[in-house]
């Protein structure tokens, strides 16, 4: 078995499986079965690959950061998820999930969202393709990200507030898993992350990947050589798999996935799973879980709405345990340091998530090597001006 | 904690076959009413037991509170959630478990991270068959997944009840019904635990299909809440599940007094409607 490939079907190393309610096995099945089928077709791929270039706007370019690589003393590229349509890397899912649904004759599509760029992202396939579209979002995530709310509705999206718990994206999974048991049917459930029963976190995966084939061949055009390090955030980890899965067998390539360590990864307020958490079940898969010595799921903290779950994909657990990808983390007060930072020195405006990636390269500097790094700059921050600016007003 | 670890797998199996034999011995289906373990708190949770016990009860559905329990509705996630914020281990389930397993057979309702997430199978298995538990659902273990922790807890000598949905396909059903212990939990309808105001018309030829191939009894949950759908589904199945309605019983009770109150009140109509309408039929 080659490092992060699943060693039996649904699985990483231990991490994955199913473990969801008899309801969902049938859908989970003619999901695995219909993408199976779908990834080979070239009918399908087709499709994905023309709304890739022509309604994404893919590829995405790598981006030489200039007076961030001088400030680092290290040369940096930024892969410019931040560009593609919708304003981040969880389009790329999104349109593949809701292709999928319309192969598999679904015509109503859930999901849930945290910093909402999920539940756009999901939203926008969804009218592209004349889907329903329900998404769930935290009454919390709804305050914080109120320009994702109002973007969502004119696409034609119903956002179902959760109250339940800390009313976040936790929360938000949970519902959608929910409404999926009672109408797994005629719903598919477009899950925003590589996190999940199988086959998602393979699937999202897959749909995901895109992001490192591009910078990967990028980067090699550009330089003629492959990067020393690649970071990206991790929440539930999407943008980090689909960075680091075509550098995973580029033995010499350093993997860095940024976990939200909140107000600190020795307080009980962080989202940093594969740092402080424990091996625990949490929607569906068996991974690293923020979970007490009984299994009892406990809050995730972060600034950023996205990195504020107490999971991560159970591929970064076995990517984390085989020593292949390591997982540093950095606190809120760090990332919104680097999304000022990057808004100076480059004009770009990063997302509060991606921002994480930034701020650890800041705090760490540059490798002392010729070479230089690549990071992946999941999405824009417009959505986070009103909580960075918020946190300035209480500061 | 009192009780033995006496309990094989085969002897939780033949505990709780036994209590739905000496159900229809005495002309109705066996009643099942599920409670949340610590709910309202783990004092009052000993005392819905003993409601449970002294109503008619003939086994008892222990749920395991857990903070993410995906397979239940509002009603019983809320009382998952108060449970826990009322103190709630699982020490203090098994105290629950223990104080009435020598009147009844109970089987715990547990999510797989309780066995997993705390101290593993093993610990989960010895803990609960010393407390006397006959058996356990796990509700987001569907068959096929980790097989290994089905077989620790069968080996601490817990019956393994398996669930089967509407949409379970009819081989991977036989397939089921071959690994059951104690009995097969028949899902009524797609969806989350809660009450419904109509049972699918073709649940019967579910439960029928089901008891034809099961060796162990059939006994049905998810949206049964009055006494008239406990008689209709007792009149197929071989027990009658009943959890949302009690547990909202005892949330929206006049103090737990009341609550209690009206639980006795409901076990006694829903024995009487399940002895009224006939039994179930023998195999």
């Amino acid at each position: 078995m080659s490092q992060g490939e699943p060693e039996v079907a649904g699985r990483f190393g231990p991490y994955g499986g199913r473990y969801v309610p008899e309801t969902l096995i049938p859908a989970l099945d003619q999901l695995d079965q219909a993408w199976s089928e779908a990834r080979v077709d070239p009918a399908f791929t087709g499709q994905l690959g023309q709304l890739r270039r022509d309604y994404i706007g893919r590829p995405t370019p790598l981006y030489l950061a200039g007076r961030l690589s001088e400030r680092i003393g290290h040369r940096i590229y930024l892969k410019r998820e931040d560009l593609a349509h919708t304003g981040a890397h969880k389009i790329n899912n999104a349109i593949g999930q809701a292709l999928l649904a319309e192969r598999m004759g679904k015509p109503r599509v859930i999901a849930e969202t945290g910093a909402g760029q999920h539940g756009v992202a999901t939203a926008t396939a969804c009218a592209l393709l004349d889907l329903e579209c329900v998404v769930y979002m935290g009454s919390e995530d709804i305050r914080r990200q109120k320009p994702n709310v109002e973007r969502m509705g004119l696409l034609g999206a119903e956002v179902v507030p959760v109250e339940a718990g800390a009313r976040t994206l936790k929360e938000a999974v949970s519902a959608a898993i929910r409404d999926w048991v009672a109408n797994v049917e005629g719903t598919h459930y477009v899950i925003g992350s590589v996190v999940g029963p199988a086959p998602f976190p393979a699937l999202v995966r897959d749909l995901q990947r895109v992001i490192g084939d591009e910078a990967r061949s990028q980067a090699l055009e550009a330089e003629g050589s492959l990067p020393e390090r690649v970071i990206a955030c991790v929440g539930g980890g999407s943008n980090a798999i689909g960075t680091f899965t075509a550098f995973i067998p580029d033995e010499g390539v350093e993997l860095i996935g940024v976990e939200a360590a909140g107000e600190g990864v020795e307080t009980d307020r962080h989202g940093a799973s594969l740092s402080a958490g424990r091996v625990s079940v949490l929607h569906g898969s068996l991974s690293a879980v923020i979970a007490d010595q009984e299994g009892q799921i406990l809050e995730a903290h972060s600034v950023s709405a996205g990195l504020d779950y107490p999971g991560v994909g159970p591929e970064h657990a076995w990517l984390r345990d085989t020593g292949r990808a390591r997982y540093p983390s950095v606190t809120d007060v760090e990332a919104v340091n680097a999304f000022r930072e990057l808004s100076r020195l480059e004009g770009i405006i990063p997302a509060l998530e991606s921002s994480h990636a930034i701020a650890w390269l800041l705090a760490e500097g540059a490798t002392g090597q010729e070479g230089f790094d690549l990071v992946c700059l999941s999405g824009r921050g417009d959505k986070d001006l009103a909580e960075v600016l918020g946190l300035e007003d209480r500061a | 904690m009192s009780g033995t670890a006496s309990a094989t797998g085969a002897d939780g199996s033949a505990r709780i076959e036994a209590a739905f034999a000496a159900a229809r011995a005495g002309g109705r289906a066996a009643l099942m009413p599920y409670m949340m373990g610590g709910f309202p708190d783990p004092e009052g949770s000993l005392k819905v037991a003993a409601a449970y016990a002294d109503g008619g009860a003939d086994l008892i559905e222990l749920g395991v509170p857990f903070s993410d329990p995906l397979a239940d509705g509002p009603v019983i996630h809320a009382a998952a959630t108060a449970a826990l914020e009322a103190g709630t281990d699982f020490e203090a389930v098994l105290e629950v478990c223990a104080s009435v397993s020598d009147r009844l057979p109970v089987v715990l309702m547990a999510y797989t991270n309780m066995i997993l997430g705390g101290a593993g199978p093993e610990d989960f298995g010895r803990r609960a068959a010393a407390a006397g538990a006959a058996g356990v659902i796990v509700p987001d273990l569907p068959f096929g997944e980790d097989e290994a922790v089905r077989e620790m807890l069968a080996a601490a000598g817990l019956a393994v009840v398996p669930l089967i949905a509407p949409n379970t396909p009819v081989e991977r059903r036989a397939e089921i019904c071959e690994i059951a212990a104690g009995f097969v939990y028949v899902v009524s309808s797609v969806g989350t635990t809660g009450e419904r105001g109509e049972l699918p018309a073709d649940l019967t030829d579910l439960v029928e299909d089901v008891r034809r191939r099961a060796t162990v009894p059939v006994a049905v949950g998810f949206g049964i809440g009055t006494p008239a759908q406990a008689s209709e589904v007792g009149e197929a199945a071989d027990g009658v599940i009943i959890g949302s309605k009690l547990v909202r019983l005892i949330a929206d009770g006049d103090g737990l007094a009341g609550g209690l109150e009206e639980v006795a009140g409901f076990l006694s109509e829903a024995t009487a409607a399940m002895a009224g309408e006939g039994s179930p039929p023998v195999r």
